[in-house]
């Protein structure tokens, strides 16, 4: 687990800011940019994917029961699964501060 | 020892790029670069060198290039001039930010407009604070020998920085001189092959040229600059070993009869030459004037400077760019912030000479000292004017 960047001393840096541990993107918390938050009304859901395959951020994950569910760490709140859901099944509310 | 050979700086520089077994070149040709790349190429084309030649469609892209190929674990050469340079500006300091190894020559050429072919430092001062290791060079030989003082500087484990060479266009890169050439046993000895500290390979993915928020950036920066700065020592280490190689010695600011000198020229670059034979022009006429030359652009030698200038009552720097707008020429500005804090500094009379090729010989710095001896006793103690201009 690499420890946050506010932590990090310039001594510490690796020769060129490289990044030595693969992956460590998925750390980065982009669900605090949003104001608005997709809301699944399952009785709609048909479980298409296509929220899955059209999140830009690949936020949804398929749960066990068969649905689709987004990720609110990564979730930037750009509507696109709700645009694109066949069913109207997302709705996008105001995020709550 | 080596051969004596008359050779065009060009080609001298592109057979040291080929003794300096570089990987990979990508360049494209602008004038008066266009030698160095053109011979490189065919010594590639002919089979005569073993590398790996990239023809790219920009200068852009021939920096981007050797940033992959650095990234890679390459030893990679690029080279350029002028607008040529202004367009791979922004690649610049990723090389240097991302700490990746590599040589630049540039054939310093004027930026337009109006539009010129000939020589001053305009191009390499647009990129000034780019974070490379600067050298400027007096000669053909000080070109061929800094190919491989640079690289072995470069891929050090304590500097691991690009280093840029300065020639001045047509004055150097396009004269025929004696190059001494050294063998090439001796330069592999003085040059061992690139081990790269982090390269990207599947085997150990890394990533390079990531993301940093604001929270990051600046412990970076700090990680860059002192990088830069501590540079120095290994650059005097490099210097002292390449002498006891050849017997060609090389020191940030050269000094050519400065000591107890009244009025001292600083030049940077080919002027050196000339103005050291106005110097013994006017110490054959009595006259207390001696030279200092830098050769270390960046990181700036402020205490060799210092040491070096401090005991003279005046210092006449000529530039061989303009600053617009700004404190004079950038030689002359640097020059300043180095003498700043010192007590008893000399006052300093700035003039920028030979902008765009315009020849400046011998007669032409023994005018600027005495225009500036007579301006300084007048009381003028901020001189700054360009050379030569009409009125």
């Amino acid at each position: 687990m690499t420890k946050s960047e506010s932590e990090w001393t310039w001594k510490e840096l690796p020769v060129g800011n490289v990044v030595l541990e693969p992956g460590n993107a998925s750390q980065y918390r982009t669900g605090d940019w949003k104001s608005l938050r997709p809301v699944l009304n399952k009785e709609k859901c048909i479980h298409c994917g296509l929220c899955y395959i059209f999140c830009p951020d690949m936020s949804y994950n398929l749960n066990e029961e068969g649905y689709f569910i987004v990720d609110l760490f990564y979730c930037k709140g750009c509507g696109i699964c709700a645009k694109e859901c066949p069913t109207g099944a997302i709705s996008m509310v105001e995020e709550e501060v | 020892m080596g051969k004596r050979v008359g050779m065009e700086v060009s080609i001298a520089a592109a057979e040291a790029v080929k003794q300096a077994n570089v990987d990979v070149i990508s360049a494209y040709p602008i004038t008066p670069q266009t030698h160095i790349v053109e011979y490189l190429s065919e010594l590639v084309a002919n089979g005569e060198f073993d590398a790996e030649f990239f023809c790219v469609e920009s200068e852009h892209s021939a920096l981007s290039v050797c940033v992959g190929a650095a990234a890679a674990g390459a030893r990679a050469f690029t080279c350029t001039s002028s607008q040529g340079l202004a367009l791979m500006s922004e690649i610049t300091y990723i090389a240097s930010g991302l700490r990746l190894p590599m040589l630049m020559i540039i054939s310093n050429r004027t930026l337009s407009s109006p539009l010129s072919i000939w020589n001053d430092h305009s191009d390499v001062m647009s990129i000034r604070d780019c974070g490379w290791i600067q050298f400027f060079t007096e000669n053909g030989q000080e070109v061929y020998d800094h190919v491989f003082i640079s690289y072995r500087l470069s891929e050090d484990r304590n500097v691991i920085l690009p280093v840029i060479v300065n020639m001045d266009g047509f004055i150097l890169s396009h004269v025929i001189e004696p190059i001494e050439l050294i063998d090439q046993e001796r330069i592999d000895q003085f040059l061992p092959p690139y081990q790269p500290l982090h390269r990207l390979h599947p085997d150990r993915p890394v990533t390079m040229g990531a993301f940093a928020l604001p929270s990051i950036f600046a412990e970076a920066k700090k990680a860059q600059e002192v990088a830069l700065r501590s540079s120095m020592p290994k650059i005097l280490e490099t210097w002292k070993a390449f002498g006891e190689m050849t017997g060609r010695y090389y020191h940030p600011v050269e000094a050519y009869k400065a000591e107890d000198a009244e009025t001292l020229l600083v030049t940077m670059g080919s002027f050196g030459e000339t103005a050291s034979v106005a110097v013994d022009m006017m110490r054959q006429e009595g006259r207390s004037v001696g030279l200092l030359k830098v050769r270390l652009w960046r990181p700036f030698p402020f205490d060799e400077l210092k040491k070096a200038a401090l005991g003279a009552k005046q210092l006449v720097v000529i530039d061989r760019a303009i600053s617009v707008g700004g404190p004079g020429g950038p030689v002359a500005s640097e020059v300043k912030s180095a003498l700043y804090g010192s007590d008893n500094r000399p006052v300093i009379y700035d003039f920028i000479a030979g902008i765009s090729g315009r020849d400046v010989a011998p007669q032409d710095f023994i005018k600027m000292v005495d225009k500036a001896e007579i301006e300084i006793e007048e009381g003028n103690r901020e001189g700054y004017e360009i050379y030569g201009v009409r009125e």
